[in-house]
């Protein structure tokens, strides 16, 4: 972008445009943020960020809209992100999450984002911190992030979202999987989505079983039961939200989480570069050596290791 | 990092037929597009509002209702209303060649009938949408 382009941008975000806000998305998405996000920066900060997980199918986006409808209900501006995988081979994307949304599309206190992972394990895309961080900026208070359909590993959210909502669904799997380590491990509250789904009660008991075995902090991982497509347990899973939100700052978890939130941006983009700079320094052709080895040249040559 | 083409795939209005949209859809994702499909039934706000938020390069709209010369000078007035004349608008379906033209002079930009190949509707959408992406970044 040049920087007459740079500056009309800031002034139109500035100025409470959604289509700047657009733009300054793709920005950081292409790899072109950082003066955005630093000419910006010090307006975010206020926003309350809840991050939802949970298997593909599960009902995540089901549950954003729901949440949604609740937060536009009480007068809160409200951000939307949903991030769906990009594909390995043809780096495109098909991007679904809106239709559940559709609903909110016209309500100008509503912005909703589609982001794809482009490439990006962990369950979000590289951009999605700069793009929730843009929201806040923009004045959004309430910002929803939903991870793609993940599997067990998928846990960056936590480290991004004040309050980790992982969805699981009824019949899938037994007790085991819910000791295993991974993303059971990161919910602030469980949620039983399809809740009339005749396992449902049998899921609440083994999630129940399993917090009752388990370590945590202060605060002990809330079970809500919802069946989101029919706005039931929505009031309940948004109490609970606020009960977490209260918490962190009671605790003062709340500045601690902030802390690690800033480190993780920094790492991921201190990561992404250095990857990017590594990605043209490997040396394929070179019989000698294993990777390691090839690895440590790589480095070498950008002076990071001796 | 490339600045990946961005396209709104829409259905608007009582029409149920997704699968050409759908095709479509996932021609352009395998082109390397990201594609974001709005689902059936939408409004031509609704439409116009998806493409701003998610910075679309392109809309492309199927109809196969009939309802054509109604909704694709919506779509258009509403991209004028919202100052996003630089989204490109194409779109495809049953539409005859008389109202094609109408369509293409009123600024629909290419409009795709069935038959149409795959590769001829991806090749469009990578030069136009380029070019308003390459002026965008």
């Amino acid at each position: 972008m040049t920087s007459d382009g740079t500056l009309e941008l800031i002034r139109d975000f500035r100025a409470g445009r959604p289509r700047a806000l657009a733009r300054a998305i793709t920005a950081c998405e292409s790899g072109n943020g950082a003066r955005v996000v630093a000419e910006l920066y010090a307006l975010a900060g206020n926003a309350t960020t809840v991050g939802i997980t949970g298997p593909p199918g599960v009902g995540k986006s089901t549950l954003s809209a729901a949440l949604v409808r609740k937060a536009r209900t009480l007068g809160r501006r409200v951000g939307v992100i949903s991030v769906d995988p990009s594909s390995p081979f043809s780096h495109g994307a098909l991007l679904g999450d809106r239709i559940r949304l559709a609903e909110h599309f016209t309500d100008p206190d509503v912005f909703i984002r589609s982001m794809a992972s482009r490439g990006h394990l962990g369950g979000l895309a590289g951009a999605t911190a700069d793009a929730t961080l843009l929201m806040d900026a923009f004045g959004f208070q309430f910002i929803v992030v939903e991870t793609v359909g993940a599997g067990q590993s998928e846990v960056e959210i936590a480290e991004l979202a004040q309050t980790t909502i992982v969805a699981l669904q009824p019949g899938s799997g037994d007790s085991v999987q819910l000791l295993k380590a991974g993303i059971v491990e990161i919910a602030d509250i469980f949620v039983v989505n399809k809740g009339d789904h005749p396992m449902a009660d049998q899921l609440r008991r083994e999630i129940r079983s399993m917090l009752q075995i388990s370590e945590h902090g202060a605060w002990v991982p809330e079970l809500v039961t919802t069946q989101a497509v029919h706005g039931q347990g929505i009031d309940e899973l948004w109490d609970a939200i606020e009960r977490h939100a209260a918490y962190l700052v009671e605790s003062g978890e709340l500045e601690q989480r902030k802390r690690e939130r800033f480190a993780y941006q920094v790492r991921s983009i201190a990561a992404g570069r250095i990857r990017a700079l590594v990605d043209g320094r490997i040396d394929v052709g070179s019989a000698a050596g294993d990777p390691y080895d090839a690895a440590s040249q790589a480095l070498a040559s950008l002076g990071i290791e001796e | 990092m490339a600045r990946r083409l961005r396209i709104v795939v829409a259905k608007a209005g009582l029409d149920g037929h997704d699968r050409g949209a759908k095709v479509i859809a996932r021609a352009l994702r395998d082109a390397g597009m990201e594609v974001i499909y709005t689902g059936l039934f939408q409004t031509p706000e609704q439409i116009v509002q998806t493409a701003i938020q998610e910075d679309a390069d392109g809309i492309g709209l199927s109809i196969l209702s009939g309802a054509h010369m109604t909704l694709f000078p919506l779509v258009l007035e509403q991209l004028r209303a919202q100052g996003a004349e630089d989204v490109v608008f194409f779109g495809g379906g049953t539409i005859p060649p008389d109202d094609a033209a109408a369509l293409k002079k009123m600024g629909v930009q290419e409009v795709f009938t069935p038959g149409a190949p795959l590769q001829e509707i991806v090749d469009f959408v990578e030069r136009e949408c380029g070019k308003r992406a390459l002026l965008s970044s």
